[in-house]
């Protein structure tokens, strides 16, 4: 049989030398290596005074975007819960009365929007999936709680505050080709 | 007579302040050592470079809830750990730490008691640990407890025998059953390691199944039997055994640095023509390091090696440890004979 | 002198109390570690008579190796239950005649046996290592070797049970 990996070894069941079956050597030998590790470099990071780098394109806690004007923009399609493997979204949808125009973008969005985060995989797919360019993973880390409710998230938590000072920028996760695919006229139902 | 009491007291309680103090720390030099064979630095958050671990560690199990199985025996459930702990701190009244010192003319040793069978008195000691660890698993009333306490019994047992007579040729070099003639006799570089290598060996393997420290930690093997003999224990009775352990590593390590290793001898020790007391406080301090070496050696293997099987513990202990030892035993018979 | 004859009335009660306990507790083990006891406070009473060797051998071979596999055993057999059918009572008739007979026999023993000591107990130099060799391997050579040879052959006997396949 061909062997995918060609790094299987067959079992043999050779008979051990005399110093093979003193077992002595082999461990002294693993004692030898084990005290070499006394002096290698040390893989901890020391965590309040020195903080591992997040990569660029981390995915932590999802954000509901707003617009220029603060405006959600959520409409509330549910092509996230669609997509979300992990069926952890969950969204209800309204329709926006007169009024409200200064707070949701278009005419429907979403009166309620819920995340699992116990149920979340951060696979990122919601994102990928979004055709208004609502719904971003952050950089954020999730933090721990006492109770399983506390980790179902809803608008409170995951809509980004309407003050323009604290917003989430989510610019990094724009990369080229995100960029290149909004150039594309014909593909310009974000705006 | 007064004077020489309160001379004894002052020393024993000396020595228990001793072990206690070296096996709190040994807990928190093995988790040290644990980290950085593994790349890891080891607590260092309590105190500068993790010093006062052994205290949180300690005030946190006082603090826990005194847990007790309703069909336990009571009694034995109570006298297991405490027995174990007793038991341990025992053995160190036989160890020399040192030369004598002389105060006022008078010779003071830095032994409690110099019993002219020292060393059986430490095997007494060895062979009833195992009650200890057999009471309070069966007291727990518990399947996994039951079987650790089998297995510590068996195993105990079985490497007692080829620790006494890895023992009996170092006696029968030295021909006193006094551990301060052996460790006399050993003076400067002359150390029975020399002439004892085999039975060094021995003694070393069998010393980490008594101690049932890895890769002979059957009765508490994790994998298999939850927590082994102290799976129901918990608060500052599982303290106790586990504090127990250390002090067991520290008295083991101490009796090989005596028997094997010149105890507080070291080379060129005439030369340094210094006054009794002085030699006295260096010998306890060179003894000091080479159980401090031992005590690494244990935390080494236990960190290097993987755990035996159960059979192959057996098979290691009565088929080799002890065929390996009397072999040694008639050899060194035989050429204390020809000498 | 005194506190020496406190210690020894001390292990004497320690040994009986210990060794009347070995039969009316009701539970196994607790009788395996009453008679523990029992041979710590005969260890004790070794050490009185300075024959601390004694003492010590008594440990390792009574304490340390033989309890803990009759310990070892009946934590296996798991004799937990309470005793249910009381003996007959002809049984008891016999053990009692059989238990007061070698009561009077000892008796009878010390009786006529000059058990006054020549020296005092408490200094006698028999128990030590170097004496106690020399006596053994003089005087009573050949029913020590003997003894040994005895106890070879119960080893072969055991190994020869513990063996699974037919001989």
């Amino acid at each position: 049989m061909q062997l995918i990996s060609g790094r299987s070894v067959v079992v043999s069941n050779k008979k051990m030398t005399f110093w093979e079956k003193i077992y002595l050597p082999a461990v002294l030998n693993g004692m030898r290596i084990t005290f070499s590790h006394l002096f290698r470099k040390k893989a901890t990071i020391r965590y309040p005074e020195v903080k591992r780098e997040f990569a660029e394109i981390y995915r932590g806690q999802h954000v509901l975007k707003r617009d220029e004007e603060g405006r959600e923009r959520c409409t509330a399609c549910g092509l996230c819960a669609v997509a979300c493997p992990a069926e952890a979204i969950t969204m209800i949808a309204a329709e926006r009365k007169p009024g409200e125009e200064s707070l949701y973008r278009e005419e429907k969005y979403a009166s309620v929007y819920e995340i699992n985060m116990l149920r979340c995989i951060f696979c990122g797919l919601c994102e990928e999936a979004c055709p208004k360019e609502a719904i971003f993973l952050t950089k954020r880390i999730v933090p721990s709680d006492f109770e399983r409710d506390g980790f179902i998230y809803g608008k409170d938590k995951l809509v980004e505050p309407l003050d323009p000072l604290k917003r989430i920028d989510v610019s990094k996760r724009e990369t080229k080709e995100v960029l290149e695919f909004k150039k594309d006229k014909s593909k310009r139902h974000n705006q | 007579m007064g004077i020489f009491i309160l001379y004894k007291t002052i020393l024993s309680s000396g020595i228990l302040m001793l072990s206690l103090l070296v096996a709190m720390y040994s807990t928190l030099i093995e988790r040290k050592i644990a980290g950085f064979f593994q790349d890891r630095l080891g607590p260092d958050r309590a105190g500068p470079w993790g010093l006062l671990q052994p205290m949180a560690d300690g005030i946190k199990l006082f603090f826990k809830e005194e847990f007790m199985p309703n069909t336990a025996d009571k009694f034995l459930y109570i006298l297991g750990p405490s027995l174990t702990m007793l038991i341990a701190l025992l053995t160190s009244a036989a160890i020399p730490w040192g030369g004598n010192l002389v105060i006022g003319g008078k010779e003071y040793p830095l032994q409690v008691a110099d019993i002219n069978i020292g060393i059986l008195y430490i095997f007494a000691i060895v062979s009833i640990g195992v009650y200890g660890i057999m009471i309070g698993g069966w007291a727990s009333n518990n399947k996994y407890a039951l079987l650790g306490a089998i297995r510590a019994s068996s195993q105990m047992i079985s490497y007692e025998l080829a620790m006494s007579l890895a023992i009996i040729s170092v006696v029968m070099m030295t021909g006193s059953l006094s551990l301060k003639d052996i460790v006399a006799q050993q003076h400067g570089l002359n150390w029975n390691v020399w002439y004892q290598p085999v039975a060094f060996l021995i003694f070393l393997v069998c010393a980490f199944a008594e101690c049932n420290r890895s890769p002979f930690d059957l009765p508490e093997c994790e994998t298999e039997l939850v927590g082994g003999y102290h799976t129901e224990y918990s608060s500052m009775k599982l303290g106790f055994y586990l504090f127990a352990e250390y002090i067991n590593m520290f008295i083991s390590a101490a009796v090989m640095a005596t028997l094997f290793f010149g105890g507080y001898n070291f080379p060129f020790m005439d030369k340094l023509a210094l006054s009794p007391n002085a030699m006295a406080v260096i010998g306890f301090f060179v003894l000091f390091t080479k159980i401090t070496f031992f005590g690494f050696v244990f935390m080494w293997v236990r960190w290097t090696l993987p755990r035996f099987r159960y059979d192959q513990l057996m098979r290691l202990g009565w088929k080799v440890m002890i065929p390996l030892a009397i072999l040694n035993v008639v050899i060194t018979g035989i050429v204390i004979l020809i000498n | 002198m005194m506190f020496t004859k406190y210690i020894f009335f001390f292990l004497s009660i320690l040994a009986l109390y210990s060794a009347l306990m070995v039969l009316m507790s009701r539970k196994p083990i607790h009788s395996v570690l009453y008679l523990t006891l029992t041979f710590f406070a005969i260890a004790g009473h070794y050490v009185l008579l300075n024959a601390q060797f004694l003492a010590v051998v008594h440990v390792i071979v009574y304490a340390g190796a033989i309890m803990v596999l009759f310990l070892f055993t009946v934590m296996l057999l798991n004799l937990n239950k309470e005793e249910v059918s009381p003996k007959p009572v002809w049984i008891k008739i016999v053990v009692i005649i059989a238990g007061g007979t070698l009561m009077i026999v000892m008796i009878g023993i010390f009786r006529g046996y000059d058990v006054a000591l020549k020296e005092d107990p408490f200094l006698t130099q028999i128990g030590l290592v170097k004496n106690l060799g020399r006596v053994l391997y003089k005087d009573y050579l050949l029913p020590f070797e003997l003894s040994s040879i005895l106890f070879l052959t119960a080893m072969v006997g055991a190994v020869l049970l513990g063996k699974k396949e037919q001989i």
